[in-house]
């Protein structure tokens, strides 16, 4: 078991669930406690979605693939993650804390990967990853809990208190006829104590497991625990104690049903590896579980960037490569697609504390057998940068909803259009 | 005179799980005259006397030996030392929860970490850590803006935000955008170019353990900014008393208190109005009076409207039980349950209510709460009959009532006190502030 101090996922803690009043089972939806305006996520995202021209993405029938998604809270920086090395306009912005043309690990059109990225540059090479370039929304909050929440509720104009994952858990919910979807409480699943905002639904939420141990004790004990934890109408409909109750009836199931998976100490630690450890065994076990989440914190880089960046980035390098090897060959991974994002890239010029303060567009990487490599989108400029609020950054090229609309329609063949909205494009980066 | 479950409730909110003696002793005082001793600093507390924090490296000592310049040998040792003292400075703390007779104080200076969250994995050293503490004890009551000013020209703040590293030359944003958006004004009620102008003003501003805070001149920016409005030779105190005395930020303050101590759900909107009458520049003690005392606190929605962040689960579990475990279960447990104080994840603090339930949390709280009520001596509980004994329990965990379903099965488990009580901390009941 690690400490308390090991690399503590700021995870599933964005503070962004500061403000998210809202919880799961649409227990405010159904109790009235707030004004109309709280509650309308699920009913309102469709009128804000727009109406953009592009080509609408049909919805699938194909088998769903697995999606992983990993998020880096704090802004990684994009540009020295796929770094344009051989611009001499970067290397001005950053000066000493420039990766070098010579360091970085050359792609493809001038981009290169940090010399931390060893392991993703051969996966790249393979073709099972790709790079999206560009990747923010229209005017860009600078604030790392509101960034945050715009990508994972998919709601950049109104705040909504349902994320893109959960919507898309609704959505099935209600597809499924008379409860038909088997998988119920673990068709997503979210590891480390709690639950990232992007799996929170307005009536359905992921689980939350833990990395170690995680069984419902037997005996006496275990019988009076599964009494407690029964589903009962005498907690009052809509009240938080029955969403409290909700959630520890899902205990029991979830536990009775991944426990015997995690063994009898699972893989111990909090960080990304242990994480993705899990995950690995979860996804060999051949769970009907679509969806996965996993975290790493501390890219929040105001000031000595460098070492700190490279070491995050290695361990993301390694924790993702070590897992990657570990499911393949696996008939259960087959389609299993792996997403990087974070809530913002940094600004363009680096800060005189060896640092760079918050930014706007950043690449999306997407690894795993069901990725088709290559570089999508196009590369922001250093040049024209933003104006006003956006002063010296860069402007996004490519809107990360067709990036989840991508991942819903092709990975999780879903109908990306009760999440977020008609006129979203696919992207074409998962191979069909 | 306020019933009992209503006086349960207030002292709940304004503490951890109380006693029955609490209550008796609150219920005899009067809420009023209850929250008005909560809320006189300097009352003497035996618990927290009889709790001293731990002895921790000077931090100028401890610094030089972390620094680059200090060798290989001399900085694995002091990482060691203070990895250690920061596992021992945050179990005090719970120790100190527990311990403590004026129960609001602990909690409010928890409440202000949480605020103004910053991290010994970046500020490197504990005592720095633990001088932080004291500005929330010692101004968590008083004025907004001092307690703002105090924060933000505090060493570990200024660590945790990079302050330090901020030069006219080059101004660092970091201190000034979390300054709004998360102190004084809440998100939207600034623009992008104030956070860049503000970040001008906090520049030069340093701190030294042989000299304490000042202001570096030669690197402070004494040119003209404007921010929020306002346009002039801006110092760093200047832009945190600007904002600070703004309606934004008495609104913004008032429903970060009422979502900790009244209920998640904002409030309605007769609430606002009374909370917004007794917000800053009144001091910080009337808004809390405010909020403990509001009638709206015993209506349905907002009794049943808070859950119970870990660490005052845990405090709450080893007060009610009359139990400790040893600090190294408590830290793990907190751990599990992502709330290790001194650590928070982020500047933003943790989160709230159901945030903090989920699989993973109630595998711990289950190996938790086996464990407590194995240790403590549960006479209480023993001595009723079989048949009164869902009540006591009720009265020992300071709960209004159990549901149908509770009571069906902690009935089943009369017989034997402590798995009862296990079963008492980890029901859905419980788990409500």
């Amino acid at each position: 078991m690690t400490t308390p101090f090991a690399q503590a996922p700021f995870p599933q803690r964005p503070a962004s669930h500061r403000r998210r009043r809202l919880t799961r089972r649409g227990f405010l939806a159904a109790s009235g406690v707030v004004g109309a305006a709280g509650i309308a996520g699920g009913a309102a995202w469709a009128s804000l979605a727009g109406s953009a021209g592009t080509r609408q993405v049909a919805s699938t029938t194909a088998d769903g693939g697995t999606l992983v998604l990993l998020t880096l809270y704090g802004g990684n920086d994009g540009l020295d993650t796929v770094v344009p090395a051989a611009d001499p306009e970067y290397q001005k912005a950053r000066g000493t804390l420039a990766v070098s043309e010579h360091d970085a690990l050359p792609l493809a059109d001038g981009l290169a990967l940090h010399p931390s990225l060893v392991r993703l540059k051969r996966r790249y090479d393979a073709g099972t990853v790709a790079i999206v370039r560009g990747v923010g929304y229209p005017n860009p909050d600078h604030s790392h809990f509101r960034s945050m929440s715009i990508w994972q509720t998919a709601s950049p104009q109104t705040p909504v208190t349902s994320g893109w994952l959960g919507r898309w858990l609704d959505a099935t919910a209600s597809s499924a006829k008379n409860g038909s979807s088997s998988s119920g409480p673990i068709q997503a699943v979210g590891i480390g104590a709690t639950l990232t905002p992007a799996l929170v639904g307005q009536r359905r939420s992921a689980a939350a497991v833990p990395t170690g141990a995680l069984a419902v004790p037997g005996g006496a004990l275990g019988t009076s625990i599964r009494a407690l934890f029964q589903p009962d109408a005498s907690t009052g409909n809509g009240t938080l104690l029955e969403a409290v109750a909700g959630v520890d009836n899902d205990y029991l199931s979830v536990a009775d049903r991944l426990g015997p998976l995690l063994g009898t100490s699972g893989t111990g630690g909090d960080d990304l590896a242990s994480q993705l450890g899990i995950v690995s065994r979860l996804i060999k076990a051949g769970l009907p579980t679509q969806a996965y989440a996993v975290s790493l914190g501390g890219f929040d880089t105001h000031a000595g960037e460098e070492p700190t960046h490279g070491r995050l980035l290695g361990e993301v390098d390694s924790a993702l490569d070590t897992f990657l090897t570990s499911v393949a060959g696996s008939p259960h991974a087959s389609r299993l697609v792996v997403m990087v994002y974070s809530e913002f890239g940094r600004r363009v010029v680096a800060n005189a504390s060896g640092g760079t303060d918050h930014g706007t567009a950043a690449p999306v990487i997407l690894a795993g057998p069901g990725v088709r490599g290559g570089m999508y989108g196009d590369q922001p400029s250093l040049t024209k940068l933003g104006t006003g609020a956006d002063d010296g950054d860069l402007i996004a090229t490519t809107d990360f909803r067709d990036v989840y609309a991508t991942v819903l329609s092709d990975v999780l063949a879903a109908d990306p259009g009760p999440v977020l909205g008609t006129g979203r494009r696919s992207l074409g980066f998962i191979k069909t | 005179m306020a019933n009992r479950a209503d006086v349960t409730l207030l002292l709940r909110r304004a503490g951890f799980t109380p006693t029955r003696g609490e209550v008796d002793a609150a219920a005899t005082l009067g809420p009023q005259a209850y929250v008005a001793d909560a809320l006189t600093p300097g009352r003497p507390d035996p618990g927290a006397d009889a709790t001293p924090p731990p002895t921790l490296d000077d931090p100028a000592d401890l610094l030089k030996e972390l620094a680059k310049s200090a060798g290989q040998t001399q900085r694995t040792a002091a990482r060691k030392r203070a990895r250690k003292q920061s596992l021992e400075l945050a179990a005090w703390w719970v120790q100190r929860m527990v311990a403590s007779k004026r129960p609001l104080t602990e909690k409010m200076a928890f409440f202000w970490h949480g605020y103004f969250a910053t991290s010994v994995q970046k500020v490197r050293s504990p005592a720095l850590m633990l001088t932080q503490q004291d500005i929330f004890r010692s101004k968590g009551l008083g004025a907004f803006d001092d307690l703002v000013l105090a924060v933000a020209q505090d060493p570990a703040m200024m660590r945790w935000l990079d302050t330090l590293r901020s030069s006219a030359e080059d101004p660092n944003e970091n201190f000034a955008r979390e300054m709004f958006e998360l102190f004084v004004l809440g998100h939207g009620n600034y623009s992008e170019e104030d956070v860049r102008q503000a970040a001008r003003t906090f520049t030069g501003w340093r701190w030294t353990p042989a000299r304490g805070f000042r202001v570096a001149s030669k690197l402070h920016d004494d040119g003209v900014k404007t921010v929020l409005g306002r346009t002039g030779d801006l110092g760093g105190e200047d832009v945190i008393r600007l904002a600070a005395s703004q309606p934004a930020s008495h609104r913004w303050i008032a429903s970060r208190i009422w979502s900790r101590f009244g209920a998640h759900a904002a409030p309605t909107d007769p609430v606002v109005a009374a909370l917004q009458a007794s917000a800053p520049p009144k001091p910080l003690s009337e808004l809390f009076r405010a909020v403990l005392l509001s009638p709206t606190l015993t209506s349905a929605s907002v009794r049943g409207g808070l859950v119970k962040q870990p660490v005052e689960w845990v405090v709450g579990a080893q007060r009610a039980l009359g139990a400790t475990l040893p600090a190294r279960t408590v830290l793990k447990t907190l751990s599990s349950l992502g709330q290790v104080p001194f650590a928070p994840s982020s500047v933003g603090g943790w989160p709230e209510g159901m945030a903090w339930l989920s699989t993973s949390a109630t595998d711990a709280k289950v190996s938790f709460a086996v464990a407590l009520a194995s240790a403590a001596d549960l006479s209480t509980l023993a001595n009723e009959p079989s048949a009164q004994r869902l009540d006591a329990l009720a009265d020992l965990l300071a709960l209004d009532s159990w549901s149908e379903r509770s009571r069906r099965a902690l009935a089943g488990a009369s017989g034997d006190p402590a798995r009862l009580a296990a079963l008492g901390l980890i029901s859905p009941e419980y788990q409500l502030a």
